[in-house]
C-alpha cells in the first residue's frame, strides 16, 4: 500500500531533520537567556513602571499557547508587509517565549537571596545595576541552574511545534515520512526516541544539579511551572 | 486603509469561536479528569505497589515528560488504527492528552508522597490503622494538598496545551482559528482574538483552581 518502506534513508532523513530542531532550540536557548536575564532584571528594579510592564509581558506570554504567539508571529509579519519566514517567526517567538519563562525562574533565584545583601552593596555605595551584576547574580546562579536546564527540555519540546507554520525540522519530516511510508509506529517511535535521547540527558542533569545545591541551600527554588505545554 | 485591524468579519463568526472553545473546553476537562486518574494509579502504583509494577511506570512517566506532545499525538493518532481502534480525531486528542497529563500528574503526586514525613506513618501504623487507610487518609490525602498548586499549574498548561491538536483536524479553538483564517483572510485579527479567548479562559481557570482547592483541602490547614 505505501510507496516506499522505512528504510535507512528515512532514518537519515530524520536524522538529519534533528539539525534544525538542535538549532532552533539553541537559537530560543541564547535569545530567552538573555531575553529572561533582561526581564528578571526589569522585574527587581525599583522603577515600579517598569516592574509592571515586564509583569505584563511575563503574563501574556504564560497565560497564553505558545502555538498562537507562532501564529501571531507568522501571520503579524506579513499583516506588516513582510514576507512570512517561519524561521524568523520560530525564532523571535521562542526567543520572546523562553525570555517570560526564564524571566521568572531568574527573578525566583534573585529573590531568594537575603535582603541583607542588597543593603550591604547600598551601604558601600553600589548603584541597583552594579549591584545586581557583582553581587546578587553570581549568588544566584546555583540557584537558577537547575531549574535553567531543565526548561531547555521544555525549548527542545517546543521546537516541534514549528512544524506546524511549515518549518522543516524533525516533527514534521516524521510527518513527512510517514505520509509515504505509512508505518507510524516505526516512524513517531523513532523521532520519539531522538526527542528523547536530546531531552533525557538534560532532563537528568538538571536533576543532578537540583539535588546537589539542594544541600545547604536557604530556599529551594522552583521552576515557575512544573513545565509540560506541548 | 488596507493595513488597519478589521475584527468586525472574524467577530460575526461568534458562533464558531464559542463552538471551537466549547470543545477546548471539554478536551482540557475529559483530560484533566484521566489524567489525574492516571496519576494517581501511577503514583501509588510506583510508591506502594509491587517492584514489576514500578519500572514500567517510571520509563512511562520518563518517556512522556522527555518527548514532545504533539508527537505523541501523532503517535495515537496515526498508530491506533492500525491496531483496530478505529478513533475519531477529537478521541484520538482526548486520548493524548490524556496519557500527557498522566505521567505528570504521576511524578507531581509521586514527589508529594515522598513528601510525607516517614514519622506520620509510623505514628498511624502505631495507632492500628490499616494499610489501605494510611495509605488514603495519611499519605494520600495530604500528599494532594501539598502538591496541589503544582498539579493546577499542570492543569492550566494543560488547557493551553490542547491548542495544538488542531494539528490532527480536531475542531478545538485553534482549528476554528485556522478555518476562520481561510474564509476571512485576516490571520492576524483572528489570532489576536483568539490569544485573548485563551487568556480569559486560563485567568478563569487558574481562580477556578484556586477556589476550588481552598472547598476540598479546607478542613485543615
Amino acid at each position: 500500500m505505501s510507496l516506499r518502506d522505512f528504510g535507512p534513508n528515512e532514518l537519515m532523513f530524520l536524522l538529519l531533520a534533528t539539525r534544525w530542531t538542535i538549532l532552533l532550540a539553541l537559537i530560543a536557548f541564547a535569545g530567552g537567556g538573555l531575553i529572561g536575564l533582561l526581564v528578571a532584571a526589569i522585574r527587581v528594579a525599583p522603577a515600579r513602571p517598569l516592574r509592571w510592564l515586564a509583569a505584563g509581558y511575563i503574563q501574556f506570554f504564560m497565560g497564553t499557547p505558545i502555538l498562537i504567539q507562532l501564529f501571531m508571529a507568522y501571520y503579524g509579519s506579513s499583516f506588516l508587509g513582510y514576507r512570512p519566514d517561519p524561521w524568523v517567526a520560530a525564532a523571535v517567538t521562542f526567543s520572546l517565549n523562553g525570555g517570560a519563562f526564564f524571566g521568572e525562574i531568574f527573578r525566583g533565584a534573585i529573590e531568594a537571596i537575603p535582603k541583607g545583601q542588597w543593603e550591604a552593596a547600598t551601604a558601600l555605595g553600589f548603584r541597583f545595576t552594579r549591584t545586581l551584576r557583582l553581587v546578587i547574580i553570581p549568588q544566584a546562579v546555583r540557584l537558577m541552574l537547575p531549574p535553567t536546564v531543565g526548561f531547555m527540555v521544555q525549548i527542545v519540546k517546543t521546537t516541534s511545534i514549528a512544524s506546524l507554520i511549515g518549518l522543516t525540522e524533525l516533527a514534521r519530516a516524521a510527518t513527512q515520512v510517514n505520509t509515504v511510508t505509512f508505518q507510524p509506529v516505526m516512524v513517531f517511535g523513532t523521532v520519539s526516541l531522538i526527542y528523547f535521547a536530546l531531552c533525557w540527558p538534560l532532563s537528568l542533569y538538571a536533576g543532578y544539579l537540583e539535588r546537589r545545591f539542594a544541600t545547604g541551600m536557604t530556599r529551594k527554588v522552583e521552576a515557575p511551572l512544573v513545565m509540560s505545554a506541548v | 486603509m488596507q493595513t488597519a485591524l478589521q475584527f468586525g468579519p472574524i467577530l460575526i463568526h461568534l458562533d464558531l469561536l464559542l463552538r471551537g472553545l466549547t470543545k477546548s473546553i471539554q478536551l482540557a476537562a475529559l483530560s484533566i479528569l484521566f489524567g489525574t486518574a492516571i496519576g494517581i494509579l501511577g503514583a501509588v502504583g510506583r510508591s506502594f505497589g509491587p517492584r514489576f509494577l514500578s519500572w514500567p511506570i517510571a520509563w512511562y512517566v520518563e518517556l512522556i515528560r522527555n518527548t514532545p506532545l504533539l508527537i505523541q499525538l501523532y503517535f495515537v493518532f496515526f498508530s491506533l488504527p492500525l491496531f483496530g481502534f478505529k478513533l475519531s480525531s477529537n478521541t484520538a486528542a482526548a486520548v493524548a492528552l490524556s496519557i500527557h497529563l498522566g505521567a505528570y500528574a504521576t511524578e507531581i503526586l509521586r514527589a508529594g508522597i515522598e513528601s510525607i514525613p516517614e514519622g506520620q506513618i509510623e505514628a498511624a501504623k502505631s495507632l492500628g490503622l490499616s494499610r489501605y487507610r494510611i495509605i488514603r487518609h495519611v499519605i494520600l490525602v495530604p500528599a494532594a494538598r501539598a502538591v496541589y498548586p503544582s498539579l493546577s499549574a499542570q492543569f492550566i498548561l494543560q488547557i493551553m496545551g490542547t491548542s495544538i491538536v488542531g494539528a490532527i483536524a480536531a475542531e478545538e479553538l485553534t482549528a476554528v482559528a485556522n478555518n476562520l483564517v481561510m474564509q476571512t483572510f485576516r490571520s492576524f485579527e483572528v489570532y489576536i482574538i483568539i490569544a485573548v479567548i485563551y487568556f480569559v479562559l486560563v485567568q478563569a481557570a487558574s481562580l477556578l483552581f484556586a477556589g476550588f482547592g481552598k472547598l476540598i483541602f479546607r478542613w485543615k490547614q
